[in-house]
């Protein structure tokens, strides 16, 4: 019944949009951009504000005059977060003659929507896919695929400047977990760019999946002298080594940072209650705690646009992904889709919401992270810090 | 030596848990000499009974306690009836299986029910922390041991100096002979079962309140490493069952505390790797009988 309603709403959708694009036909001087999302099903948390924020970015840039005196238009398809659809759509969109695809919110619609496009020449551009492969064909860079975020382990680098700069760490102990490449990709990286900014990781503790029990490793580290813990995990093991620390001679107040694994509601309660969540900091895409102006006027935007009182992380990115989609269309000076994809690739650093973004090799956004600040469990604070 | 004597407390924390759940392991086996593999669910079952007596019926944390043995001990004592009783005439083998069985549907469905995420056991007691000189304990790892001690000696006085101790150590040695001598061999075994899943679901809370995670799958190391200690101890021993229990959780504790990223993460395979080396030179265990079976 649930599929119905969803499969019957998602036609709805689309007829609307076949209609508006039907009416739209006659203006010549309009650019068509393909929308693909998961508005539906169990991801669209991710997906709907990402199209909201599609939207947005598009009534501006039209109120503006459009990009070379050219409105744009968004061609809209809801992929429901099934593959098949995916694919479907993105067929559909190049029938529609779109000059590129914003899309989609999660790795595995990009990743099944990317063999299409790259046959079909048509570059796929998404806001949220942090799957390391998405912009990957084989071992080689996907020439036609781009991401606005940055991919995980990528945070390491942010996390050891963090550390060294704003919170002047010398030595760091990290807590790894063996069973995780998220973990030891961080790990990795965060020692690499630390030894780098010339602080010392003096321990990394190691342990599995599955353990509950940090104990023995958390007493082993607080015989050592280190000015923060760095805990390279998701929350589910991230809130007990939290937790277990604070009741560990010594890490009573250490600083503890961390990856975007701790943004998680159930980060408090695993670690034993908001008051043991103090002096921890972790790393993610976006927060609309920062005070910088672009956020502050975007946020103030986005919730005048969609009449709604959160921002999620979702919209930020996909406003930025919009944004440098827009400069390198006015870039080409061409709607010609190759050319596109060769003014995206080669763009400079673009200044966005979620700071100045540029590409790597591998089509991955290198860019600043927000680092928040949680006291008593709560997010206080928002530092911008750079790769 | 400060660190040393720390991690033994956190060792003796983790294997009073062991401890209780090997009892239920080393019990069952005693008396009918069935490795209950679904024991370890009965630990799980006992943790999520606890916090939902906490959060549903609003109890205080030790009547909760009690709650969660009594419900688990119906549990078994249910398991015992429907699965095991009527199998006590086939081979071993069936029995096992069917434990393997039950430990899989009582997983299941715990994940149906419950959700097969990862929910957080509500903490009832501001943890404190005790300094004796640089020797750091904290308050519930003072109460893990304490009930833990507690249950012990009520479970050695059950067994030692009531008439159901002596019921069950009787059937244990002789099954007939204890018919023939007036011993209700079914009702003995069946309490033998609720006995053990009322320590199981005590570690259950315990652990629960202890590490906060609670899901369903949490049963499984822990179930595997009781048995461990059960074995290490000399399955069918009571003292041996504790003893184990205590030298699994320091075991533990020393290889995560000492053995660097190299070891600390193979801490389970330790234990494991414990198990065969005692099955080769002892494969009694420390404290258990060597007899001969008859074929």
């Amino acid at each position: 019944m649930k599929k119905l309603i969803s499969l019957l709403a998602a036609l709805l959708v689309m007829g609307s949009l076949a209609a508006c694009s039907a009416g739209s036909e006659e203006k010549v001087d309009t650019i068509k951009i393909g929308v693909n999302l998961e508005l539906t099903g169990d991801v669209s948390v991710y997906g709907v504000p990402e199209r909201k924020a599609f939207e947005q970015a598009v009534s501006e840039v039209n109120a503006a005059g459009g990009i070379d005196g050219k409105l744009v238009e968004l061609v809209i398809y809801d992929n429901a977060y099934d593959q098949a659809k995916a694919v479907q759509n993105t067929e559909k969109l190049i029938e529609d003659g779109v000059v590129a695809i914003l899309g989609s919110a999660t790795s595995g619609m990009t990743m099944a929507i990317a063999p299409v496009a790259k046959d079909n020449g048509l570059l796929v551009f998404t806001p949220s896919g942090t799957n390391s492969a998405v912009t990957m064909d084989g071992t080689v860079v996907n020439p036609w695929v781009f991401r606005s975020c940055f991919i995980d382990p990528f945070q390491g680098r942010v996390l050891a400047n963090f550390a060294s700069n704003d919170l002047a760490a010398k030595k760091v102990v990290i807590m790894v977990n063996s069973g995780s490449e998220y973990s030891k990709e961080l790990a990795r990286i965060f020692t690499e760019q630390l030894n780098k900014n010339g602080g010392e990781v003096v321990e990394t503790a190691s342990y599995a999946d599955s353990d509950t029990d940090y104990k023995a490793s958390l007493t082993s580290l607080s015989s050592k002298e280190f000015d923060v813990l760095f805990v390279a995990d998701y929350a589910k093991n991230a809130g007990l080594i939290i937790g277990q620390a604070r009741s560990t001679a010594g890490l009573e107040d250490v600083k503890i940072i961390g990856p975007d694994g701790f943004e998680d509601p159930t980060l408090n309660d695993l670690a034993g209650g908001a008051q043991n969540v103090n002096n921890v900091f972790f790393s993610t895409h976006f927060s609309t705690l920062s005070n910088n102006e672009k956020v502050v006027k975007f946020v103030e935007d986005y919730k005048a646009f969609t009449n709604e009182e959160s921002v999620s992380v979702f919209a930020a990115l996909a406003y930025d992904a919009a944004y440098m989609l827009f400069a390198a269309i006015d870039a080409a000076d061409s709607t010609d889709p190759q050319a596109i994809r060769d003014s995206l690739e080669s763009l400079p650093s673009f200044s966005g919401v979620t700071g100045d973004i540029s590409f790597d090799e591998l089509h991955n956004a290198v860019k600043p992270a927000f680092l928040i600040e949680l006291n008593n469990g709560v997010a206080v604070n928002a530092t911008i810090v750079n790769p | 030596m400060l660190e040393f004597l720390n991690q033994i407390i956190n060792g003796l924390s983790l294997g009073s848990i062991y401890a209780l759940v090997a009892l239920g392991y080393t019990m069952v086996y005693g008396i009918i000499r069935l490795i209950n593999f679904a024991h370890g669910e009965i630990y799980m079952f006992g943790a999520f009974a606890g916090m939902l007596a906490i959060t549903v019926l609003r109890l205080p944390f030790f009547l909760a306690l009690i709650f969660a043995m009594v419900v688990s001990a119906l549990l078994g004592v249910v398991i015992e009836r429907v699965a095991y009783k009527p199998l006590r005439k086939s081979s071993k083998t069936a029995a096992l299986i069917t434990a393997i069985g039950i430990s899989f549907l009582l997983q299941n469905v715990t994940a149906m029910v419950m959700g097969n995420n990862t929910s957080a056991f509500p903490q009832v007691f501001d943890q404190k922390v005790y300094d004796f000189g640089g020797i750091r304990i904290n308050s519930l790892q003072i109460l893990i041991f304490g009930v833990t001690i507690v249950l012990m000696f009520l479970l050695q006085f059950i067994v030692l100096k009531t008439k159901l101790g002596r019921a069950m150590r009787s059937v244990a040695v002789d099954k007939d002979a204890s018919v023939l001598m007036g011993v209700n061999v079914d009702n003995t075994i069946t309490i033998t079962f609720a006995i053990g899943s009322a320590l199981a679901a005590a570690a259950g809370v315990l652990i629960g309140l202890y590490h906060i995670r609670v899901v369903f799958w949490m049963g499984t190391a822990p179930g595997l490493k009781a048995f461990v200690a059960a074995v290490f101890g000399g399955i069918g021993s009571i003292p041996g069952a504790m003893i184990g229990g205590f030298a699994i959780g320091l075991m533990e504790a020393m290889v995560a505390g000492y053995g660097g990223s190299m070891w600390s993460p193979y801490r389970d395979a330790v234990v494991y790797l414990l198990l065969i080396i005692v099955l080769l030179v002892k494969p009694s265990g420390l404290l258990g009988k060597n007899v001969k079976e008859k074929v």
